[in-house]
C-alpha cells in the first residue's frame, strides 16, 4: 500500500536535501509519495529539476515559516 | 548498570573509551560494566583505503588490533549480533550467547552495496574494501590512457570521496606521465559538482584548470562494460570507470527491521532510537540527513558518551549532539583543506594549503590516539 513518508532535511548541509531525497527514493515503493523538509531555499528550484529530469511526479511544494514543504511521488 | 556497546569501529571505540573514563570509579566498585561485541578482532583505519588504492599506503597499515585500542576496564567479545530485543533489552549473538543490558549503543557501521547497481561490481574499480582498493590500484597501474569517468552512488560514506580520488587519479595520471592521453570525467547526483555549495564553487573552477570535464545530475542506474548509463537517461562511454557505490547499513539491521536501508530511525539531538531511552545509534548507522563520515562518528560519541555518564552521575544528559561534521578534502598537487559544518553553521572552507595535506598525511598515524580517545 502506497504511504506518505516524512523526510526531514532541515539544517543539514551534507548530504543537503536533494542528496537525501535521491537516496530516501530508492528505497521507496512506486506509488509512495515523499515530503522532505528544508531549510535551504534552493532545494525549491533544485528537487523539482530532478524529479522533472528523472520521471516522478512533483505533487506540491509550499514555504511555511522558512521551511520548505516538497511532495513527491515515485513513479517508476 | 550494564552498557552494552554493538560494533569495534571509530564510534564505537570512541564511545566506550570515552565513557570508560568517565565511569572509572563506578566500572572499579562494580557499580558499572561495558561491553563491545564485534564482528572482527581487527579495527581498520577506513580513510587509508583511499591511500592504498594509488598505492601510497600498503594495507597492513590500516589495522590494529581492536583489544589494543580499548580501555583495559572494557570486556571486549568477537561475536557479532544476530538479534536485537529491544523491548526486552537484550540482544543474542551468533555463537547464541544473550546479553541483558540496561543501556545499548549501536555503531555497526555501513557498507558499500555495489550489487545494487546491475553491473558495477563485474566492471568499475571501487575502493570501499582492502581487496577492492588493491585491485584498483592494479587496474590503475596497467591503464595506459582513454577516458576516465567518476560515478557516484547515494547515500554513500565520506562525502569528500568523489572529489578527492577525483584529484588524486588527476595526479596519478600526472605522475605516471600519461596525463596528456587521459580524458578525465567526473559525474554527480545533483545539480552541483559538490553536495556543499562553498565546496562546489571552489572544486568547479579546480576541474576547469585541470581540464576535468563534469557532469551533474547523473545518478548510477546500470553499468555495461563499456557504458554507465544513469537514473536521468543520460549515458557516458568509459574506458575505465572509478565510483563511489551507493551504500547501505548493515544487514543484521535490515534483518531485525530496524530501519530500512539498514539505517536506523535516530533523534537528531539525543541519538536515542526513537521510542528508546535507552537505545542509542552513532556513526554510520543512523538515518540521520548528515555525512556519513569519521568525524562524525566521532563527535556523536562523544557527545554520548558524555550524556549516558551523566545520566548515570545524575539522572540526566547535558547536551545535545550538534550535528558537526570535520571532513578533510585532498585537493591534489599536495595539497589539501576542510569543511567544517553543523546543523546550525554551514561549512566556509578556505584555499588548499600543503599545510593541510601534511596534516591530513599526519593524521593517517595520529587516527589510532584518536580512536583511543586521546586526541
Amino acid at each position: 500500500m502506497s504511504e506518505r513518508k516524512l523526510v526531514d532535511a532541515k539544517n543539514t548541509f551534507c548530504p543537503g536535501p536533494l542528496m537525501e531525497l535521491i537516496g530516501q527514493m530508492k528505497m521507496a515503493e512506486i506509488g509512495d509519495e515523499l515530503e522532505i523538509l528544508s531549510t535551504d531555499q534552493g532545494s525549491a528550484n533544485d528537487i523539482p529539476e530532478w524529479i522533472n529530469k528523472v520521471g516522478h511526479e512533483m505533487v506540491e511544494s509550499f514555504e511555511n515559516e522558512g521551511v520548505w514543504h516538497l511532495v513527491v511521488k515515485k513513479t517508476k | 548498570m550494564k552498557i552494552l556497546v554493538v560494533g569495534g569501529g571509530m564510534g564505537g571505540t570512541i564511545l566506550a573509551n570515552n565513557l570508560a573514563r568517565r565511569l572509572s570509579g563506578e566500572l572499579k566498585a562494580g557499580k558499572a560494566s561495558i561491553t563491545m561485541l564485534s564482528a572482527s578482532d581487527k579495527h581498520m583505519y577506513q580513510p587509508g583505503l583511499l591511500y592504498v588504492a594509488f598505492g601510497k599506503m600498503a594495507p597492513d597499515e590500516l589495522y590494529r588490533d581492536q583489544v589494543s585500542l580499548l580501555e583495559s576496564s572494557i570486556t571486549f567479545r568477537v561475536d557479532p549480533v544476530t538479534k536485537f530485543n529491544l523491548k526486552e533489552n537484550n540482544v543474542v549473538t551468533e555463537s547464541g550467547k544473550q546479553y541483558d543490558y540496561d543501556i545499548i549503543v549501536i555503531s555497526t557501521g555501513s557498507r558499500a552495496h555495489a550489487e545494487g547497481t546491475p553491473g558495477l561490481d563485474e566492471h568499475a574499480a571501487q575502493f570501499y574494501t582492502e581487496e577492492d582498493a588493491v585491485k584498483m590500484f592494479k587496474t590503475l597501474q596497467n591503464f595506459e590512457g582513454g577516458k576516465v569517468v567518476v560515478a557516484v552512488g547515494v547515500p554513500h560514506k565520506c562525502p569528500m570521496a568523489p572529489l578527492e580520488i577525483t584529484f588524486m587519479l588527476a595526479d596519478y595520471f600526472k605522475e605516471r606521465g600519461i596525463w596528456d592521453k587521459v580524458q578525465l570525467h567526473y559525474t554527480y547526483p545533483i545539480g552541483r559538482v559538490h553536495s556543499l555549495e562553498a565546496v562546489a564553487k571552489w572544486a568547479q573552477p579546480e576541474f576547469d584548470r585541470l581540464g576535468i570535464t563534469y557532469e551533474t545530475l547523473f545518478n548510477m542506474k546500470e553499468v555495461t562494460p563499456d557504458k554507465v548509463l544513469s537514473e536521468e537517461g543520460t549515458e557516458e562511454k568509459y574506458d575505465l570507470l572509478v565510483t563511489v557505490p551507493a551504500h547501505k547499513g548493515m544487514q543484521v539491521i535490515e534483518d531485525n527491521d530496524l530501519g530500512p536501508g539498514g539505517f536506523i530511525p535516530t533523534n537528531r539531538t539525543r541519538l536515542n532510537i526513537e521510542g528508546y531511552e535507552n537505545a542509542f545509534v552513532i556513526g554510520d548507522t543512523t538515518n540521520l540527513p548528515i555525512s556519513k563520515a569519521g568525524s562524525t562518528a566521532h563527535y556523536e560519541a562523544e557527545a554520548l558518551a558524555e550524556n549516558i555518564a551523566s545520566t548515570i552521575k545524575i539522572g540526566s544528559p547535558v547536551r545535545d549532539y550538534d550535528g558537526k561534521v570535520f571532513c578533510f578534502i585532498e585537493a591534489g598537487e599536495g595539497r589539501a583543506t576542510y569543511a567544517m559544518f553543523n546543523y546550525q553553521n554551514p561549512p566556509d572552507p578556505k584555499a588548499p594549503t600543503k599545510g593541510i595535506h601534511w596534516f591530513k598525511t599526519a593524521y593517517n598515524k595520529m587516527y589510532w590516539a584518536s580512536a583511543r580517545g586521546l586526541l
